[in-house]
């Protein structure tokens, strides 16, 4: 027996989860997929007294696509997400979730991992919490008490560390619809196939009669969590596609940023992935360059 | 808090709970803690030791069984949570007395050395093949990235991938 005891609950409707976590707070711990909550118990990382398993509770998973936009319920597994956007036509957030799930662990963890989970786990270098961030979602988080609505830089406080309280629950991720001329772009370098990232980017830019109208563009593992590069996203907007432009904005940015150096490089190494990464999927999403595999960084 | 100072009036929720899951086409019911991985629920509950415990932390995927049809930990799963579900495991893919078209091809192009991981890849194996028919080399690595082998160097698994891709009439 690997996990410290713990009393497990295991309600089915959202309301009854809200009262438990209600009552419970901080002695409760959610078990969503538990691809990484299971490891951290199995090496008693964490010992909650009380286990929440959301897996038997209606009405949290799914996926609803209108009119362009998407709403993801919190349980839904990575796996489901990717065989649905993967029979979607093109021209919505499904063209980065396309190319962001397939870097998320394997096969096997992509079958039980949750996209809520991953999001309210949030792994700095974690592929869902920077394609959220660069989509613009927003995201759903209920209480006993209510329901309130947040965007990714209001989730995202730092490392392994969000917003949610203790009694609340994230139960839905929205994705809002693509206006016409929007690309978008995820890359990622990793040690091996199914890794966490070492640096990822998500990029996704509008571009109308020539000139960039709006982007969203988010880092992965290069800081103590997902970030956003506002001030690439405040100097691309306006100008025409420049790779000139782009190459400066993003060296500017990677420049700043502190990654903590480990085993598998130093913090220069993530600085300069993070600016060429930057630099591919800027020029992807802006139509300047064609996709390019990855592993070619 | 620590949980082991607990009495029983002060639980909350269930220390044990009794489960039915069907395994390889055979029902079974038990009653198991609430923190029994579904792989220990296998290998010592049901005796079905053909899964293997290797790092019981999600990395070496040597744990890998059919749970509904989709492959999955299964050290990273409580056997609480299999109740209802249909599992398959290694034991159930063999045809009888008969290898599986996948074993086989293990057998016959030095798939396995040691055998520890090889549960697990033919789980693996067995996903990705049922969707799959002409896999590339590249694709046929990237499905069996979630699975370490530490003696083959993975050229034999991948020649055995590849010969099962053609005799496995599905």
């Amino acid at each position: 027996m690997k996990p410290a005891p713990f009393d497990y609950l295991a309600p089915t409707g959202v309301e009854e989860t809200l009262d438990v976590l209600q009552e419970y707070g901080d002695e409760a711990k959610v078990l969503a997929g538990g691809q990484s909550l299971v490891p951290m118990l199995n090496f008693r990382l964490a010992r909650p007294a009380v286990l929440v398993d959301l897996n038997q509770v209606a009405g949290l998973d799914g996926i609803q696509a209108e009119d362009g936009a998407l709403r993801i319920g919190a349980t839904t597994r990575q796996r489901s997400l990717e065989r649905h956007v993967s029979s979607r036509p093109a021209g919505g957030p499904e063209d980065l979730l396309r190319q962001a799930l397939g870097y998320i662990g394997h096969p096997q963890i992509r079958a039980r991992g949750t996209v809520g989970g991953s999001l309210a786990h949030a792994d700095p270098a974690a592929e869902l919490p920077a394609a959220v961030s660069a989509l613009g979602a927003t995201l759903v988080i209920r209480s006993a008490e209510g329901t309130r609505e947040v965007p990714p830089e209001e989730f995202f406080e730092g490392f392994f560390t969000t917003s949610l309280a203790a009694d609340e629950l994230l139960t839905e991720i929205r994705l809002p619809p693509w206006p016409e001329g929007t690309r978008g772009a995820f890359l990622e370098v990793s040690r091996r196939r199914g890794d966490f990232a070492q640096v990822a980017v998500a990029a996704v830019v509008t571009v109308a009669d020539g000139r960039i109208t709006r982007a969203g563009l988010a880092v992965a593992g290069a800081a103590p969590s997902t970030v956003q590069a506002h001030s690439v996203v405040d100097g691309l907007v306006g100008s025409e596609p420049d790779t000139g432009v782009i190459a400066e904005l993003a060296g500017n940015f990677a420049a700043q940023l502190d990654p903590p150096p480990d085993t598998h490089g130093p913090a220069e190494y993530r600085r300069h992935l993070a600016r060429h990464l930057l630099q591919r999927a800027i020029a992807q999403a802006t139509g300047l360059a064609g996709p390019r595999a990855a592993s070619a960084a | 808090m620590d949980v082991d100072e607990r009495t029983t009036a002060d639980h909350v929720g269930l220390q044990e709970k009794t489960i039915t899951v069907t395994v390889n086409g055979n029902s079974y019911q038990r009653t198991v803690p609430v923190r029994r991985s579904l792989v220990d629920f296998l290998r010592e509950d049901l005796g079905l030791t053909g899964s293997h415990v290797g790092c019981e932390h999600g990395v070496c995927g040597a744990c890998t069984i059919l749970l509904d049809r989709e492959p999955i930990r299964a050290c990273l799963m409580f056997a609480v949570q299999a109740d209802g579900t249909e599992l398959t495991t290694v034991e159930g893919l063999t045809w009888g007395e008969e290898l599986h078209p996948i074993q086989q091809a293990f057998w016959d192009h030095h798939g396995l050395q040691c055998g520890f991981c090889t549960p697990g890849f033919l789980l693996t194996t067995y996903d990705f093949l049922r969707e799959k028919h002409g896999a590339t080399e590249p694709e046929i690595r990237e499905a069996l990235s979630g699975n370490l082998c530490r003696c083959t160097g993975y050229q034999g698994i991948v020649r055995s991938v590849q010969a099962a891709d053609e005799t496995w009439e599905r």
